[in-house]
């Protein structure tokens, strides 16, 4: 034995405290332990309830974020961007200067520039240019903040959508919905504080690692919510088991855990408890969620919600009512805007069916929001995971591939300008030439909006601090109210 | 309460240890987590052209000024820097965001400074420590090291736990799954006094040993059923699952064990078994997506497999020094891009690759012994009649037409779930078989029998009456089947399940071409000239139906052909990915910021190298180095890293937590050891027995400190809090496969087969959803839908739900350690997801078969099913009183109660208000938190 054998003693350090907490080993000491060591920015974990609503370290303008993720990528030249010389030069070869050194998933470098195919007008006090296929988005111009100098890394589906979410491009690391509950919890006591809600043909690409926890505790994973039968996996009880049948199972289960509690001492037998009971209250809070029967018949028509029926539409008003009832963050996936020209994916009626889908209830759910006061603490963010490259495809209908280099998204809300218009694309939309938003710097952004710094929130793992922006990412600041 | 721990924690250190500072315990930790950054190895964020990581940098002269002389700490530059300084000549500098020194720090600094500054190696590289064992020791030697710790603390262990606790704890540590009562019993029983290790060595034989520790190491292999990204296509690796299980019920030696899956290709003369083994490293990732980058994705590859291979045997965090080198940790760029070199030179390319056949049951060497009896009777052959169609009729009334051939077609508009309803009438007196042909027809798609876009179909049902009886059918075979989707499938009274003929990999028929299925009815009917009624279903998806069709009946039946009789198993075989070295060797580049479009020219080529800080040195090569030199660096008994980093996990498993916390970073941002010496003990001993992973297992399990009560120990929510110091066993919940395994064996559904391809208990609809192609999942029947957790099929996409419920990793990369959520949906999955429902009436018909004598011994008899222990008073009072409420209430409300109960349930003599409220008391119990949980 020497003296190194007891080096454990000098090696208390914040992290390791985390490190087991956060998996929901508790005992009353740590608690108070953690209590004392809130001078950092890294979110006091309660063991026995990892979702109990948290205070950011800073100042903060956003309570609640929407995501409305448009997967697929929508074509900014076809919505937001008017490129008069994309017209002019429709068919011609792309300039040389500006394809060196890019890479696309399918061109093969002989296709031609396709002028934008729809009308465009300019509204609003901000002017913004949309096209005639977002006759809604009209009403919001000027209540939101439009991003049109937006650009990511990565050009392929799943990569992108990963990064995205994750602000990284293989899977494997936390959703910013997990970062998000992780530093903030959740408001609310019945419902999961990180929600996706799924409407269009099928599923986005890269499935459930989009809103995976990834080393950050599965208390924070995104909860799914189906659009079919029960809003959440085995809400139900089993068939003949009545509400007043369920009370006194789960009275008898709970009695033999605290039967165990005081045997044990554990104290992650509470936090058991505790999860029990609230299964128990989503029981019922889930279904009441999901009944839209309390909304007038104005709020339906002007989401466009048809009784019944699960869409975007309905998913827009349901991100609402989960806000209202204090979940965290919310977070929808609409497909398909993947417009190659391939069959289902043209320019022209394909996309024009996904701009119904999705124009209504994306400005309704900002107008609601704003009624109801809600967006002054609430974000909402639009957008894809890329845009559309200015050339078109060679294939049998109209239609345009991934572009990573300038693409469009918008915000609102929370400490936000409104009718804004931040940076802008060159003439051909190839590239951003003023404005420029990365991938990282809206996270950077989301977060300080919520009130972190987003190079102070990490979670350590296999002896990195990770975060959201990685090691990248800059604040809009001018963006920002 | 933290300060007054701190308080007691100081003033033991200042009574207990002397003075001086030690470098690694008092001084690296603070350089490392607040220096190192700006000053470290890495030359590209270095400042001031300062490094302190090494004593040569700390020491050296700038100009003058010295950031450390030697015995001087006056005369130090950093000591200023960290005590006085201010502006941004105070260190850590305010744009760093780093907490300042605490005074407490400095004193240790110039207190270190004062004694000549002495540096040490990081504590993880240097050499296993060959620590004297104490020549006398009474105690087992994990106990010494323990007890030694706790008794200068003045600690008092806890005692040894009872003995329900402690056979119920093993069984599930070695095995992962519940002992039975008779089994408790014995060793609770067992006087003698090496009843102990008669249990550990039994179990330790189980063939389950080997799955419960196999699913630890596919934790860290990343495996799955299923390509990942964004297509996620299914893929055949359970060849390598089997032979990670039979490596370990066989004990290979863990040496060979690492160089068989890193180089089992590259071996001299390798055996098949070696080739299959190579598959650890065909567990990364395919993009299918249209327009990825082959070469992207192969790098992709490559780069996980650098860094699983860095993760699993070093321990290390290899994968930073991908885009720059290592900040912290001695692991340059360049060195990074020379492991890298070792597996750039590999035949596999995202999609593309080398694969081997593997048949099922070839490598455990399992098959089913019994080989079905020979018919006695002589062959029959079918003398098949075309019927007359009476009435023909779909469940939504859309078309099916009669074609001039007697053959009929439904009209392929339609996207339904349809059945059709035939009433056929033929001349023969007596019936025996009937004959479904499915028949292409142009109209469908790809001119197919079937209505899906492919020209499939699948068939879930079919049953025949006659005169409003229905027709018992014992057979059904097909001439060609789908794989999972065979003929058996139609009659198997699951609504789900069924026979489609897409062709599966290896297969030989051509799917859209005329197909049959026979089913041959259990004797022969007499016809009367009565029509029979055929329903056909097709419950599985929309728009999979039967398109063209026609019935043929036979008074005799034919034979069952060889290899479909009911039950009978045919082997699948898998084509399994595997590793194949190129024959010229790939160039590999250091890739500028880890992108693998801008190789690094200038650098020139890189070859094969390893970590140059990590013993032992390669020697020069006399050719190209390969995995195989790597795998052997590896396990060479002079490198540190492998043998503590794995000896370290094996003890996380049983504990909870590494002697190194950060099992999965033994580089200096991670925690060191809590008993150094005992992690070199076990360390040696480990190289010491061959690499025996059974005999350290054997060796921890025999501690006293395993042994201990998990009870919480009030006494030391001060003085350690977290159990550092092991006074007592922890309780740990239970692994997301192993709580549907403890559940199975309590029920006794469960069905002990092991290996093999993937199964498919049932699971909700709609998991799907969210993905981006549905994917198949034909759930499966008879004594498949009982396997362990472990046998569940894994898309990596969509994760069957309890699986990821329950933290299992989604196996996109390596996971050396599960975190352990405790979440309402847990709470929903053990209560409502009918799977478990299903096994708490396993489990109530268990109860009821061994006919208790009345309600407290059957409670009793349940306690020990599930919990393997007797109830308390109170547990066995909070039970009756469910019980008989339940009874009370389900007898006023009997269709309530029936719809909790199984067929068998149904079918017992047992009243079913009785029946229903002994599945409440198997649910209760399958829901405590101890069934949960390994106390």
């Amino acid at each position: 034995m020497n003296d190194i054998e007891n080096s454990w003693l000098a090696e208390r350090t914040r992290r390791h405290f985390f490190r087991d907490c956060g998996v929901g080993l508790g005992s009353i000491a740590i608690n108070s332990m953690m209590g004392q060591l809130q001078a950092g920015q890294l979110p006091v974990i309660d063991p026995a309830n990892p979702m109990s609503s948290r205070k950011p370290p800073l100042p903060a303008k956003a309570k609640n974020v929407i995501f409305l993720h448009m997967a697929g990528a929508p074509s900014q030249l076809e919505l937001f961007e008017d490129k008069p010389k994309l017209r002019e030069y429709h068919g011609k070869a792309p300039p040389k200067s500006l394809m060196e050194g890019k890479r696309f998933a399918f061109l093969k470098g002989n296709e031609t520039l396709l002028g934008n195919q729809r009308e465009f007008g300019r509204y609003g006090e901000c002017g913004m240019s949309l096209s005639e296929l977002f006759p809604h988005h009209r009403k919001i111009v000027d209540e939101v903040v439009w991003l049109r100098g937006m650009t990511t890394d990565v050009f392929n589906h799943g990569p992108a959508k990963l990064f995205m979410n994750t602000g990284f491009q293989a899977p494997g690391r936390p959703s910013m919905g997990s970062w998000i509950t992780y530093g903030l919890g959740s408001e609310s006591e019945n419902l999961p504080g990180f929600v996706v809600l799924q409407s269009g043909p099928r599923g986005p690409r890269a499935g459930n690692s989009l809103w995976a926890s990834g080393f950050l505790p599965t208390s924070f994973q995104g909860v799914p919510f189906r659009g079919k039968g029960d809003a959440i996996l085995h809400l139900r009880s089993p068939k003949g088991i009545t509400r007043e049948r369920e009370r006194s199972f789960y009275d008898t289960v709970g009695a033999l855990n605290r039967a165990r509690l005081k045997e044990t001492g554990d104290p992650e037998i509470l936090t058991r408890l505790n999860a029990y009971e609230m299964a128990y209250r989503m029981q019922t809070s889930a279904p009441e969620l999901m009944d839209l029967k309390d909304e007038s018949k104005t709020t339906l028509d002007r989401y466009g919600v048809k009784p019944g029926e699960s869409s975007f539409a309905s998913n827009c008003l349901l991100a609402r009512r989960l806000v209202e009832r204090g979940s965290r963050f919310v977070q929808l996936y609409h497909t398909n805007w993947d417009s190659h020209g391939g069959p289902g994916e043209n320019l022209n009626k394909d996309f024009e069916k996904v701009c119904k889908d999705v124009d209504q209830a994306s400005a309704a759910l900002i107008l609601d929001l704003k009624e109801r006061g809600m967006l002054e603490d609430t974000l909402v963010i639009w957008g894809g995971e890329f845009g559309r490259t200015p050339m078109g495809e060679n294939r049998k209908t109209v239609g345009r591939d991934h572009h990573i280099e300038a693409f469009t998204m918008w915000m609102a809300g929370a400490g936000l300008k409104s009718g804004y218009i931040h940076g802008q694309s060159d003439e051909l939309g190839f590239g951003v030439v003023d404005g420029k938003v990365h991938v990282h710097d809206l996270h950077a952004t989301l977060l300080h909006l919520l009130g972190f710094d987003h190079e102070q929130l990490t979670y350590r793992f296999q002896g990195r601090d990770f975060r959201l922006t990685d090691v990248h990412g800059k604040i809009v600041k001018e963006i920002l109210a | 309460m933290e300060r007054l721990s701190l308080i007691l924690t100081i003033a033991l250190i200042s009574v207990t240890f002397s003075q001086e500072v030690v470098f690694n315990r008092d001084i690296r930790p603070i350089l490392s987590n607040k220096c190192f950054f700006c000053h470290g190895p890495d030359e590209k964020t270095r400042e001031a052209d300062l490094r302190l990581d090494t004593r040569e940098g700390a020491i050296e002269d700038h100009d003058g000024f010295f950031a450390i002389v030697p015995g001087k700490p006056d005369d130090s530059e950093l000591i200023y820097r960290i005590a006085e300084a201010t502006g941004d000549e105070a260190m850590p500098p305010p744009h760093a965001k780093k907490e300042s020194l605490t005074q407490e720090e400095v004193a240790l600094f110039r207190r270190w400074i004062k004694q000549g500054a002495p540096y040490q190696g990081h504590w993880s590289f240097e050499p296993l420590a060959k620590g004297t064992p104490p020549t006398s020791w009474e105690d087992h030697p994990i106990d010494y090291f323990i007890n030694a710790s706790l008794a200068r603390l003045g600690i008092k262990p806890s005692p040894t736990a009872d003995r329900a606790t402690l056979i119920r704890r093993l069984s599930l540590d070695l095995t992962g799954l519940l002992p039975t009562p008779e089994e408790t019993n014995d060793f609770i029983n067992d006087k003698r006094p090496d009843a102990w290790t008669r249990l550990v060595d039994r179990l330790l034989a189980s063939p389950h040993y080997g799955e419960r520790w196999g699913r630890h190491w596919l934790d860290q292999a990343r495996y799955a059923d299923s390509h990942g990204y964004s297509v996620d296509g299914g893929r055949d690796m359970w060849p390598y699952r089997d032979w990670v299980i039979k490596a370990l019920n066989d004990d290979l030696p863990f040496d060979q064990f690492t160089i068989e899956q890193l180089a089992g290709d590259l071996l001299p003369k390798r055996t098949k078994s070696q080739l299959i083994a190579s598959a650890f490293h065909r567990n990364t990732l395919i993009n299918q997506e249209g327009g990825s980058d082959r070469e992207q994705f192969r790098v992709e590859s490559v780069i996980d497999r650098v860094n699983t291979t860095g993760a699993v045997w070093l321990g290390l965090t290899v994968g930073c020094a991908q885009c720059h080198t290592h900040k912290f940790d001695p692991i340059t760029h360049r060195e990074y891009y020379e492991l890298f070199a070792f597996f750039n030179n590999t035949e596999d390319a995202n999609g593309t690759g080398p694969t081997v056949e593997v048949k099922q049951f070839e490598i455990l060497n399992n098959g089913p012994k019994t080989i079905m009896p020979e018919k006695t009777e002589s062959a029959q052959t079918a003398k098949w009649v075309p019927v007359r169609y009476e009435d023909y009729r779909t469940s939504s009334n859309v078309n099916l037409k009669r074609l001039p051939d007697n053959s009929l077609l439904v009209d392929k508009s339609t996207k339904q779930k349809e059945s059709y309803e035939l009433k056929i009438s033929t001349n023969l007196k007596t019936v025996a078989a009937l004959r479904l042909r499915t028949l292409p027809d142009k109209s469908l798609p790809k001119k197919g029998p079937g209505t899906a876009s492919n020209g499939n179909f699948v068939l879930t049902n079919l049953s025949i009456m006659i005169g409003g009886k229905p027709i018992r059918l014992k057979a059904a075979f097909a001439d060609h089947e789908q794989p999972d989707y065979p003929a058996s499938h139609i009659i198997d009274r699951d609504k789900k399940t069924g026979w489609a003929i897409n062709i599966g990999r290896g297969q030989k028929a051509i799917m859209n071409a005329e197909h049959e299925v026979t089913f041959l009815f259990e004797k022969p009917i007499a016809t009367n000239g009565k029509p029979l009624t055929v329903r056909m279903e097709h419950n599985l998806h929309d728009d999979y139906l039967v398109g063209r069709f026609a019935l043929d009946l036979s008074a005799t039946a034919p034979s069952i052909p060889r290899g479909k009789e009911p039950g009978k198993v045919t082997p699948r075989t898998g084509k399994l990915m595997v590793m194949k070295e190129l024959a010229k060797p790939r160039t590999t580049y250091l890739l500028t910021r880890g992108d693998f479009t801008r190789p690094n020219k200038d650098l020139g080529e890189l070859t094969p190298g390893i970590l140059s800080k990590v013993k032992p040195a390669l020697p020069n090569p006399t050719s190209r180095r390969n995995r195989l030199d790597l795998a052997k660096w590896l396990v060479d008994p002079a490198n540190p890293l492998t043998p503590r980093v794995t000896v370290n996990r094996t003890w996380m498993r049983y504990f909870g937590r590494g002697l190194v916390e950060t099992e999965e970073d033994f580089g200096t941002q991670g925690s060191p050891p809590t008993h150094p010496i005992l992690l070199d003990y076990l360390a040696n001993r480990f190289i010491e027995d061959a690499w025996s992973m059974k005999k350290m297992h054997r060796l921890i399990v025999t501690s006293e400190t395993y042994r201990r009560s998990s009870k919480a120990r009030p006494d030391l929510a001060v003085l350690d809090p977290r159990n550092l110091l092991l006074a007592h066993q922890s309780r740990l919940r239970l692994d997301a496969e192993i709580i549907r395994d403890a559940a199975l064996s309590a029920s006794g559904l469960f069905t002990p087969v092991i290996g093999g391809p993937g199964v498919y208990p049932p699971q909700p609809d709609g998991i799907y959803a969210f993905t981006q192609s549905r994917k198949g999942w034909n759930t499966s029947t008879g004594p498949d839908r009982y396997r362990r957790g472990m046998y569940t099929f894994f898309y990596r996409s969509a994760p069957y739900p309890l699986l990821s419920t329950f933290d299992a990793p989604d196996f996109q990369t390596v996971c050396t350690h599960r975190v352990r959520s405790n979440t309402p949906l847990q709470a929903l999955t053990i209560a409502n997801d009918p799977a478990f429902l299903e096994i708490a009436q396993g489990l109530a018909t268990r109860l009821l078969r061994t006919k208790p004598d009345g309600l407290e011994a059957l409670i009793h008899h349940a306690f020990q099913l599930t919990l393997c222990r007797e109830p308390s008073s109170e547990e066995l009072s909070i039970l009756k009183k469910y019980v008989h409420q339940q009874i009370k209430d389900f007898a006023e409300d009997e269709e309530a109660a029936q719809a909790l109960l199984s067929s068998n349930l149904l079918s017992s003599e047992t009243p079913p208000a009785e029946a229903a409220a002994l599945v409440g008391l198997a649910r209760a119990l399958l829901n405590t938190d101890n069934f949960i949980t390994r106390e």
